[in-house]
């Protein structure tokens, strides 16, 4: 029979990013979702507790963990504040893991020890105005010019590109075209690290957005941006593939951090229903009460086992693209639907901004759409089973 | 060799495990002692294991080969106080376990401890916590430093180690803040007015399985166990019995005269 309890230092860590997230994140929460401010205190203290450097090795200044540790931390974080995890969340999996995955001996050397410490953040700039769940609409070019490479377009929605701290922005770029026997245009994408201060590089005014309202989210201009040929990241051409298996693993960073939403909503849903009366008996007491929360619960359950059966099957080096999916689908859809479940059981009160679950709904709505669509999660689960 | 001569710096951390106050306490068995089964590492604790690493890291940490040992004295479950604290940084840890032991007062706890330093030998420092967040007597490091002989900082913040081996704290009251210092060895307990504790990270939770813990009952102590436990307690809990529940207070409604009924009410209960 699997085993699905924590092994001890699983369960330790877990813990205490639960103690962290209660006793330091939730109490400001609330205030940087109404300023919009990017919490650089939380930050800090995430990156002593070693939190960006959870699943790289301790020669490039890890913590020689492994990438379920991260997904355990995401989820006690995005039980409090989603904001938060999600800063993680792009912060390692978007950010740092492509150079671990793909990047030489010296870009290793030169990124890693940083962005592991947290004491700076990279983004990943694929998505484009014109190009969203079809990555092959990528527009942005770089071309090779004396030994540099020279990057124009535009990036849209990109998470921690304009932070104090933000140093690297990796960007897909297409470097050529072929034609295919058929007579179309095939484009080759690369990935390029593009350091912050480049000349050309702008992270442009941040978005006002209907949640993650701390979290760190701007449109990006390249204008002849230069940087030096060693700054293509992996072989070029196979940007695209590269993406693609980045963007399998952060599905199970994804589905982590929304059952850790999740699961917010439905702590917060018992202990209101526990405490608020209504006709004379606390509003728990009500089964159409108890049951909606019973029901989020096994929305929550069920998030969490899909994102551990993902994850198992990573660590075990076996494929896990069609598990991610699901977990990303259903932890997704599990935040979204208990949101709106425990702004129900909070009445009038989960209208008002400053309540956490009335955050969840307004945070909630993008894990339907950010890292693959709900759309594009069936799509390669149906192309799984052969449709 | 002590710290004072040029060798490394060995603290000696107290860790006491007890109930979580998140959770309602009660009061169990035919001893009244406090429940258990829901319990965490005394938070004030932390502050103390927070000092002892600053004092080795000024000097260069555990690579230097300076050590913090935390030491525990409870039933077996106490073990994850240790625990904890070896994933905060502690170097190795002692827990002292005999079934013996239990029902201590801070008088027999205090004997056990002692005998325990003595037992390991060679501390510079002591550290504990100000209060145990369950007894809170606050008595432990008192007793301890009269049973080891060593001068007594209690109550303090700011530690600082010169090198002459003088150790200097800080004991804040309401109106006065008043430096200690003594010389090492000695007992320091200190508040919760320092640095936050930090939290522990994935590699000292990992690393924290590879560290040494040993394990002491009575009989490796040579302590008698009439000395310890109920039997060796100076005092004795006779009889609890639980808070009756609060009942409703007296609501005053404005009608223009609240204040003579506020005053009239607190005279009455003799508080003015
Ligand atoms: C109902 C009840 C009544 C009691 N009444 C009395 C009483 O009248 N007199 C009495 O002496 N005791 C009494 N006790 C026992 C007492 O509360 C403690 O458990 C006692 O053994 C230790 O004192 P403390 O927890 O107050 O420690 P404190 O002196 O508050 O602790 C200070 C520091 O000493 C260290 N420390 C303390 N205990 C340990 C330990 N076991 N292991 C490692 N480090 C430790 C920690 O660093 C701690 O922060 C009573 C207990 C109960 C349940
Ligand atoms: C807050 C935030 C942070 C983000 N962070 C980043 C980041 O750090 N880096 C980055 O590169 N991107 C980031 N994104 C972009 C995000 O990944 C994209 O918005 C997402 O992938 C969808 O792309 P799109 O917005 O272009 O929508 P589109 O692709 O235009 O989709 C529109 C709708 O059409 C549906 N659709 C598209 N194709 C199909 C199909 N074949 N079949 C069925 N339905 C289909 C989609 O599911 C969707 O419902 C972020 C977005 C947000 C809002």
């Amino acid at each position: 029979m699997p085993n699905l309890e924590l092994e001890d230092d699983y369960q330790d860590l877990s813990d205490t990013v639960r103690d962290f997230a209660d006793t330091v994140v939730a109490p400001v929460s609330a205030k940087h979702d109404e300023e919009h401010s990017f919490p650089y205190e939380v930050v800090s203290q995430m990156a002593e507790m070693g939190l960006f450097g959870l699943p790289f090795p301790e020669e490039h200044g890890g913590m020689g963990g492994d990438y379920f540790a991260l997904a355990l931390a995401l989820e006690q974080l995005g039980r409090v504040d989603q904001s938060v995890a999600i800063t993680l969340e792009a912060g390692v999996s978007l950010g740092a893991m492509p150079i671990h995955r793909f990047g030489t001996d010296a870009q290793k050397e030169e990124w890693l020890p940083m962005l592991a410490s947290g004491k700076a953040l990279a983004g990943f700039g694929l998505t484009e105005p014109e190009a969203g769940s079809d990555a092959g609409g990528t527009k942005t070019t770089a071309r090779l010019e004396d030994g540099n490479w020279v990057v124009n377009g535009n990036k849209e929605f990109i998470t921690n590109s304009g932070t104090d701290i933000t140093k690297l922005v990796t960007v897909t770029a297409v470097t050529g075209t072929s034609e295919r026997a058929d007579g179309s245009v095939k484009k080759e994408i690369s990935t390029i690290l593009v350091p912050t201060g480049t000349a050309g590089f702008t992270a442009e005014k941040a978005y006002n957005k209907v949640g993650w309202n701390a979290s760190d989210t701007h449109p990006l201009t390249l204008r002849n941006v230069t940087v030096p040929e060693a700054n293509l990241l992996g072989t070029r051409g196979r940007g695209y593939a590269n993406f693609l298996s980045i963007l399998d693993e952060g599905r199970i960073a994804i589905a982590a951090l929304a059952t850790g939403a999740a699961q917010g909503c439905v702590d917060e849903s018992v202990r209101y229903a526990k405490e608020r009366s209504a006709f004379g008996q606390n509003i728990g007491k009500f089964q159409a009460i108890s049951f909606k929360i019973a029901r989020m619960q096994a929305r929550a359950h069920t998030a969490r086992l899909a994102y551990y059966g993902a994850a198992s099957k990573m660590l075990a080096g076996k494929p896990f693209k069609t598990e991610a999916a699901i977990a990303k689908m259903v932890a997704g859809e599990a935040a979204m639907d208990n949101a709106r479940d425990a702004t129900q059981v909070f009445g009038g009160y989960g209208f008002m901004n400053e309540f956490r679950v009335s955050r969840h709904y307004r945070d909630s709505k993008i894990l339907e759409v950010g890292e693959g669509t709900t759309e594009v999660q069936l799509m390669l689960i149906a192309r799984e089973l052969g449709l | 060799m002590s710290v004072a001569s040029g060798g490394p710096l060995k603290v000696l951390v107290l860790v006491k495990h007890v109930p979580d106050a998140q959770f309602d306490r009660h009061l169990a068995g035919a001893d009244h002692s406090i429940d258990r089964s829901e319990s965490i590492l005394s938070e004030l604790d932390e502050y103390a294991i927070e000092s002892a690493l600053q004092l080795i890291e000024a000097r260069g940490g555990a690579k230097a080969g300076h050590t913090v040992t935390a030491l525990t004295m409870g039933p077996e479950r106490a073990a994850a106080a240790v625990k904890k604290a070896l994933q905060m940084g502690a170097t190795d840890g002692v827990h002292v376990c005999d079934p013996a032991l239990a029902g201590s007062d801070a008088a027999a706890t205090s004997l056990a401890l002692a005998t325990a330093i003595n037992h390991l030998g060679g501390f510079d420092v002591v550290l504990a916590g100000m209060a145990s967040t369950d007894g809170e007597t606050s008595i432990v490091p008192a007793q301890l430093a009269e049973r080891l002989g060593l001068p007594q900082l209690t109550m303090a913040s700011a530690l600082e180690l010169g090198d002459d081996g003088v150790l200097t704290g800080r004991r804040d009251s309401d109106t006065t803040s008043t430096t200690l210092q003594a010389t090492l060895p000695a007992v320091v307990s200190v508040t919760d007015q320092g640095e936050e504790p930090r939290y522990p990270n994935f590699k000292g939770i990992m690393g924290a399985k590879k560290k040494k813990t040993v394990t002491l009952a009575l009989s490796d102590l040579g302590l008698d166990a009439a000395h310890v436990g109920v039997a060796g307690s100076w005092t004795h809990v006779e009889d609890a019995q639980a808070r009756p529940p609060r009942t409703a207070g007296t609501v005053i409604t404005d009608e223009g005269d609240a204040g003579v009924q506020l005053v009239d009410f607190l005279a009455d209960k003799k508080l003015l």
